[in-house]
C-alpha cells in the first residue's frame, strides 16, 4: 500500500470524524447538564440538513458566494437551536425527574413526530444539496485527488472544538455549563436559575446538531432516514468519549473515524461491527468512557419503577384471562383471514413484550435493544429453513436457542453496567446485530432479507398456524409468568429494589441478572421465530430500533408495574397500529405523540388504570 | 436588641423514610456568629440543607430577611442573600479558582460594595497566587477557603457554614477562624456547625446545641464553655 | 471465645489514610461499639469487615476462617448479617416477603424458577418477625411502615441467615428518639440470647453507653482507646478529641481578641 493512499484514507477518516464530533458534542453537552439522553438529537441533525437544503439554494440564487453558503448553514443551525429551546420548554422541563426509561421513550416520541413532520413538509424524495461555492474542486495530495470540501470539514471540527473551548472557558454561560455538569445542585445553591441554564444548553446542543446536518448537504442528500443512523453513531461517540465530556467526544470521534476509514479496507463488510465492538470494549474496561467520570450517586426514588406487588389472579382476572385465551382460540373459527393474521401477531408480540417486561418491570434492566433477540430468533429460524433446508419444527426450536445464546453473549457485558449506560449498551449490541444482518448480504440477503420462510405443510393454513402460535406463545407466557412468581423472579425484584441489601443476604446479583437477560432473550427469540413463519420472510427491520421502541411502547401502554400489563399493552398497541396505520399518513406522528402523552399523563398504563378501577 | 435575619421554627426533615430533624427552632441575628454544636449525626448538616431548600422541609417555617422562604428553590434562597458552604465543599473541580468564583457571582444588594475577585485575593492571599489553577489540584484547606470565597461572591447577608474546621490542619483552622471573624467584621451573619469547641469558642458569640434533631440548649459561647454539665450531656461521650 | 478477630487493617484512599493498623476482637454474645468523630474511619472499618471494601493490608478472621477481601455475599454466607445506616429493604415486597426473600437466599434457592416464592419459608419468616415484634404487620407493604419498624424488619432480614455476627451501621440513625432505646434493647436481647456477636457504630451516646459491652474509639483512622463504657468515659484523651480541643486554643483565642 502506498503512502499517498494511506494518507488520503486517513484524511477521509478525519473528515467523517469532524462531522461526527460536531453532532456528538451537542449531545454530550445536553446530557452533561440535563442528564437526559436525547434521542431527538438525530432529528435536530436531520432538520439542520433539510432547512439547509431549503435555505442555502435560495440564498445562492442571490449570489453564488461562499459567504452566502455559510450564512445559510449558520441560519439553519440557529433555526434548529430555536427548535431545541422549544423542546426544552414544552417537553424536557417535565421530564427531568422521571425515570430514565421514560426520558428515553419520550425523546424517541419526538423522533417519530419529526419524521412525519419532515415527510409532510419536504416530501418522501431525498433532496440533494448544492455544492459549496469555492470548495467544489479536488486537491492533489501525494498523487491522490481529495475533495476540497472534505479538507474544509477536517478543519471545521477542530475549529468548533476551539470555539466551544472559548465558550466554555471565557464566558459566564460556558463556565456555568461546566460547573453544572459537575454538580447541578451546588450551582443552584449559588443562586443560578437552572431552568435558564437548561434552556440555553438545549439551544447550544440543538444548534450544534443542526450545524452538523447543514454542513453535510454538499456530501449527502437530505433524507428522512438520516436521524436514526446518525443518532446511534453519536451515542457511540459520546459513550466512548465519556458522557458529558466534549474533549472526550472529539477523541472518540477521531478514533471512530480512523477505525472506519481503515476498517473498511480490512473488513469491508463489518465496519459498523468494529465500531460497536470498540464501544463494548471501552465500556468493559472504562465503564464511564475514555474521559468520563463516574456518575454521582443519584437519589433513589421512593419506589422502584417496575412491578410492585405480584399478586395471583383473583376471580375477575381469571375470568379475563380465560376469556382472552378462549377468544384467541376462537378467532380461526369465526374470524376472517385478516382477523386471524392480526390475532396471530398479537400473540407473538404479547410474548415479546412480556419477555421485555420480565427484564424491565421485574428486573429493572432497561433494555433498549430487545428487538435484537426477536430478530435473531427470526433469522435463525428463517435461515435454517431457507438456506439450511430444515423443516419448521427444528427451526422453531432453534429460534429461542439463538435468541438465548446471543442474549447470554451480549448480556455478559450488559449486566456489568447500570442505568443509562446499560440502556446504551443494549442499544449498541442491537445495532451490531442489525448491522451484521444488513451488511452480510450473501447470507442474510441484506436489506431485502430472505423470503420463502413458510411453515411445514400441516401448518400451512393461517388457521392451523394460528394454533401453533397460540400454543407456543400462551405456554411460554404462562411459563415466564411462573418464573416471575418463583424465587428467581423475586430475587430479580429484590436486586432491583436494593442491590446493596441483595448482596448482603448472599445474592450474586450479576449472575442472576445475566440469567434473566438470557431467559428473556430466549423468549423473544421464540417470538421472532414464530413471526418469521407468519410473515413468510425475514428482514433487518426485525432487529431495528423502531421495533425495540414498539416493544417498549407496548409495555409502557400496558403498565410496567404489573405482571400481565405487557400482554394487554401488546394487544392494544398492535391492534390500534393495525387499524389506524392504513388510515393515516401520520401514523408515526400519532405514535410519537401518544408515547409522550403516556409518559407525561398516564405513566402506569392500562394495567394501572385497571388497578385504579378495581380499587 | 438586634433584629433576626434568619428564623427557623418547627423544622422537620429527613431522607426518604429516615427522619433526622424533629422540630428545630433557631434564630440568627443580623451580624452575629452562632455555632450550631452537636455530635455527628445530630442533625447539623441536615438543618442547613433544609434551610437552603436543598432538602424539602416536611414541616415548619423558614424566614429569611423578612420573607417566608419555606418551600423556595435553592437558587431563590441564595438570591435573597443566604450563602451556603457545604460540609463536603463541593468545589467545581474541573474549574479554575477564578472560574469557581465566577459561578458564585451575584449582584450586591442594598448599595453595598460588591465582593470582587480582587477584594477576595486580599482576603485570602493564598487563592490569589493560584487563581488560574484547577480546583482539583488544591489542598483540602485551600479548597475550603475557595468555597467560602465562592459564597462571598454572591454578596450574602448571612452564610451557613457547615463544619468549616473539619479535617483541616491546625494552621489552616486558624486561617479559617480568621476568615469567619472577618466576615463578621463585614457585617455578615454566620451560622456555623461545629464539633470543635475550641474553634467555636474562637469565633462564635452564641452556641446552639443540637442533639437527635432538636435544639437542646441555647446560650452564649462563654456559658457553654463554663457549663461542664451541658457539654457532658450533649457534646462528649 | 473469639468470634471475630480484626488484625492490623490498613486502608488509604488516594493519599488519605482512612484506617491505620486497626486491631480488635469480638466474642460471641458480645456487643462492641465503634465510635469516633466524623471522618474517624468507622465506616471504612465497618465496610472492611462486611466485605464492601478490601483492606490494603491486614486480616479479618471470623470463627477461625479468613474472610479478608471476600465480597459481601460471601461474607453473608459465612454467617454475617448486616443492617445499614439507611435501612435497605425490598420496597416492592411485603414485610414477610422481605424476610422470606432473605430465607430463600440463605437456603440457596434463588435460581428456583418453579416454586411459589410467596409460600416458601413463610412460617420461618413469621417466626423471625415474631422475634422482632413485627409479626402483626407481616402482610403490609414494607413501604407503609414507620421507619423504626422498618429497622426492626431489617434486623429480622439480617437474622434470616442465622448469623454468628451482626454488623449494624448506626442502627438508630433516622429513628424517632423514643423508638431508639427499644430497638437497642431488642438487639441486645437477641444477641445475648442467641450468642450472636454484634459490631455496631453509633452516634447516639445513650444507645452506646446503655448497651455496648465494650467501646472502641477511632480517631483519624486509629484506635485511640478501647475498653468498657466506664473506662472510655473516664479517658481524658477521648474527651479531648470529642471536643476538638487540639492544642492551638491560645492561637485561636488571640485571633478573636484581635477582632475585638
Amino acid at each position: 500500500m502506498d503512502v499517498g493512499f494511506i494518507v488520503v484514507q486517513s484524511l477521509s477518516g478525519l473528515a467523517s470524524a469532524s462531522a461526527l464530533f460536531i453532532i456528538a458534542s451537542g449531545l454530550t453537552l445536553v446530557f452533561g447538564v440535563t442528564r437526559i439522553v436525547n434521542f431527538a438529537h438525530g432529528s435536530f441533525y436531520m432538520l439542520g440538513a433539510y432547512i439547509a437544503v431549503t435555505v442555502v439554494p435560495w440564498l445562492l440564487e442571490i449570489d453564488r458566494s461562499p459567504t452566502l453558503f455559510f450564512t445559510g448553514v449558520l441560519i439553519s443551525a440557529i433555526a434548529v437551536g430555536v427548535l431545541g429551546v422549544l423542546m426544552e420548554l414544552l417537553l424536557l422541563r417535565r421530564l427531568y425527574k422521571v425515570p430514565e426509561l421514560f426520558q428515553l421513550l419520550a425523546t424517541f416520541g419526538v423522533v417519530l413526530m419529526v419524521q412525519d413532520a419532515v415527510l409532510k413538509i419536504w416530501g418522501p424524495v431525498d433532496i440533494p444539496g448544492p455544492r459549496a461555492p469555492g470548495l467544489r474542486h479536488g486537491v492533489e495530495i501525494l498523487g491522490q485527488r481529495f475533495p476540497a470540501y472534505e479538507l474544509f470539514l477536517i478543519v471545521i471540527g477542530p475549529a468548533v472544538l476551539g470555539l466551544l473551548w472559548l465558550l466554555m472557558h471565557r464566558t459566564r454561560f460556558g463556565i456555568l455549563i461546566r460547573a453544572a455538569t459537575r454538580d447541578r445542585e451546588m450551582v443552584g445553591a449559588l443562586g443560578v436559575n437552572q431552568a435558564m441554564l437548561f434552556t440555553g444548553t438545549l439551544f447550544l446542543g440543538a444548534a450544534l446538531a443542526g450545524l452538523g446536518g447543514a454542513l453535510q448537504i454538499p456530501r449527502v442528500s437530505a433524507s428522512s432516514q438520516m436521524d436514526l443512523s446518525i443518532i446511534t453513531e453519536a451515542f457511540v461517540v459520546t459513550v466512548i468519549g465519556g458522557m458529558g465530556s466534549v474533549p472526550g467526544a472529539f477523541l472518540a470521534a477521531v478514533l471512530i473515524g480512523q477505525l472506519q476509514a481503515f476498517g473498511v479496507l480490512v473488513f469491508p463488510k463489518i465496519t459498523l461491527v468494529l465500531v460497536f465492538l470498540l464501544m463494548a470494549a471501552v465500556l468493559v474496561v472504562k465503564p464511564w468512557g475514555l474521559l468520563g467520570r463516574p456518575e454521582a450517586a443519584a437519589g433513589r426514588a421512593a419506589l422502584p419503577e417496575g412491578i410492585l406487588a405480584v399478586r395471583g389472579f383473583g376471580r375477575v382476572e381469571k375470568l379475563i384471562a380465560g376469556l382472552a385465551i378462549a377468544a384467541m382460540l376462537a378467532v380461526p373459527v369465526f374470524g376472517d383471514a385478516y382477523t386471524v393474521k392480526v390475532a396471530t401477531e398479537v400473540l407473538i408480540f404479547a410474548l415479546a413484550a412480556f419477555s421485555l417486561n420480565f427484564l424491565v418491570g421485574n428486573g429493572g434492566i432497561v433494555s433498549f435493544g430487545h428487538a435484537a433477540y426477536f430478530g435473531l430468533g427470526a433469522y435463525a429460524a428463517g435461515l435454517l429453513v431457507t438456506k439450511g433446508g430444515l423443516p419448521m419444527e427444528p427451526a422453531l426450536l432453534a429460534a429461542p436457542i439463538a435468541g438465548g445464546l446471543f442474549a447470554a453473549l451480549f448480556g455478559f457485558f450488559v449486566v456489568r453496567l447500570s442505568g443509562i449506560y446499560l440502556a446504551m449498551l443494549t442499544l449498541a449490541f442491537a445495532q451490531i446485530a442489525y448491522a451484521v444482518c444488513f451488511q452480510w448480504v450473501e447470507v442474510t440477503g441484506g436489506d431485502n432479507g430472505v423470503v420463502g420462510v413458510w411453515p411445514s405443510a400441516w401448518a400451512a393454513s393461517r388457521q392451523v398456524y394460528h394454533y401453533v402460535v397460540a400454543a407456543c406463545a400462551i405456554l411460554a407466557i404462562i411459563a415466564l409468568r411462573r418464573v416471575v412468581y418463583a424465587p428467581f423472579g423475586a430475587t430479580l425484584r429484590a436486586a432491583r429494589d436494593s442491590e446493596q441489601r441483595a448482596d448482603a443476604i448472599g445474592i450474586d446479583v450479576r449472575t442472576h441478572r445475566w440469567l434473566a437477560f438470557t431467559l428473556a432473550g430466549g423468549a423473544a427469540g421464540l417470538a421472532g421465530g414464530l413471526y418469521a413463519f407468519s410473515k413468510g420472510s425475514i428482514d433487518p427491520t426485525l432487529l431495528a430500533i423502531p421495533l425495540s421502541v414498539d416493544f417498549l411502547a407496548m409495555i409502557l401502554l400496558g403498565g410496567i408495574q404489573t405482571v400481565m400489563g405487557a400482554v394487554a399493552g401488546a394487544a392494544a398497541f398492535h391492534t390500534i397500529k393495525d387499524i389506524f396505520m392504513p388510515l393515516t399518513d401520520f401514523w408515526r406522528f400519532l405514535l410519537g405523540a401518544s408515547i409522550i402523552a403516556l409518559v407525561l399523563v398516564f405513566p402506569r398504563g392500562l394495567a394501572g388504570a385497571f388497578a385504579g378501577w378495581r380499587a | 436588641m438586634a433584629e433576626a435575619v434568619l428564623e427557623v421554627s418547627g423544622l422537620k426533615a429527613g431522607y426518604g423514610p429516615a427522619e433526622v430533624l424533629f422540630g428545630v427552632d433557631l434564630t440568627l441575628m443580623r451580624g452575629e456568629v452562632a455555632a450550631l454544636m452537636g455530635r455527628n449525626g445530630a442533625g447539623k448538616s441536615t438543618t442547613m440543607k433544609a434551610i437552603m431548600g436543598l432538602l424539602p422541609a416536611r414541616a415548619g417555617r423558614l424566614r429569611f430577611a423578612g420573607q417566608d422562604i419555606t418551600g423556595w428553590a435553592p437558587y431563590q434562597v441564595a438570591r435573597l442573600g443566604l450563602g451556603y458552604v457545604p460540609e463536603d465543599r463541593r468545589i467545581f473541580t474541573d474549574l479554575t479558582v477564578a472560574e469557581n468564583l465566577e459561578v458564585g457571582r451575584r449582584p450586591a444588594r442594598g448599595g453595598r460594595a460588591p465582593w470582587t475577585p480582587e477584594r477576595l485575593w486580599s482576603f485570602f492571599p493564598n487563592l490569589a497566587e493560584m487563581r488560574g489553577r484547577r480546583a482539583s489540584a488544591m489542598s483540602g484547606g485551600e479548597q475550603q477557603m475557595l468555597t467560602i470565597a465562592r459564597t462571598l461572591m454572591g454578596n450574602p447577608d448571612a452564610v451557613l457554614l457547615d463544619e468549616p474546621s473539619e479535617g483541616l490542619a491546625p494552621v489552616i483552622v486558624e486561617q479559617m477562624a480568621e476568615a469567619v471573624l472577618r466576615m463578621k467584621d463585614e457585617g455578615i451573619a454566620v451560622l456555623l456547625s461545629e464539633q470543635s469547641l475550641d474553634f467555636a469558642a474562637a469565633v462564635a458569640d452564641r452556641a446552639l446545641v443540637i442533639e437527635r434533631g432538636e435544639i437542646r440548649w441555647t446560650g452564649t459561647m462563654d456559658a457553654l464553655e463554663n457549663d461542664e454539665q451541658v457539654r457532658a450531656t450533649w457534646l462528649t461521650v | 471465645m473469639t468470634l471475630l478477630a480484626v488484625e492490623g487493617l490498613n486502608k488509604a484512599f488516594g493519599g488519605v489514610v482512612a484506617a491505620r493498623d486497626v486491631t480488635f476482637a469480638l466474642s460471641a454474645g458480645e456487643m462492641l461499639a465503634i465510635i469516633g468523630p466524623n471522618g474517624a474511619g468507622k465506616s471504612t472499618t465497618f465496610n472492611m469487615v462486611g466485605g464492601q471494601l478490601r483492606p490494603d493490608t491486614g486480616r479479618v478472621v471470623l470463627a477461625g476462617q479468613d474472610i479478608t477481601g471476600q465480597p459481601p455475599r460471601q461474607v453473608c454466607r459465612m454467617g454475617v448479617g448486616r443492617t445499614f445506616q439507611v435501612a435497605q429493604t425490598f420496597l416492592s415486597m411485603s414485610v414477610v416477603g422481605n424476610v422470606q426473600m432473605a430465607l430463600i437466599a440463605h437456603h440457596g434457592r434463588t435460581r428456583d424458577m418453579v416454586a411459589d416464592a410467596a409460600r416458601l419459608y413463610r412460617d420461618d419468616a413469621l417466626a423471625l418477625l415474631a422475634r422482632v415484634g413485627m409479626e402483626g404487620e407481616a402482610d403490609r407493604p414494607i413501604g407503609e411502615l414507620a421507619y423504626g419498624d422498618v429497622k426492626r424488619v431489617e434486623l429480622a432480614i439480617a437474622l434470616a441467615a442465622a448469623p454468628r455476627l451482626l454488623l449494624m451501621d448506626e442502627p438508630t440513625a433516622g429513628m424517632a428518639p423514643r423508638e431508639r432505646a427499644a430497638l437497642m434493647q431488642l438487639t441486645a436481647d437477641i444477641a445475648r440470647g442467641g450468642g450472636i456477636g454484634v459490631l455496631f457504630t453509633e452516634h447516639d451516646m445513650d444507645a452506646v453507653f446503655a448497651h455496648a459491652d465494650r467501646i472502641l474509639v477511632l480517631v483519624r483512622g486509629e484506635v485511640i482507646a478501647e475498653g468498657t463504657p466506664e473506662e472510655v468515659r473516664a479517658n481524658p484523651e477521648v474527651q479531648r478529641v470529642y471536643l476538638g480541643t487540639s492544642g492551638h486554643k491560645a492561637a485561636l483565642r488571640a485571633r478573636r481578641a484581635a477582632h475585638g
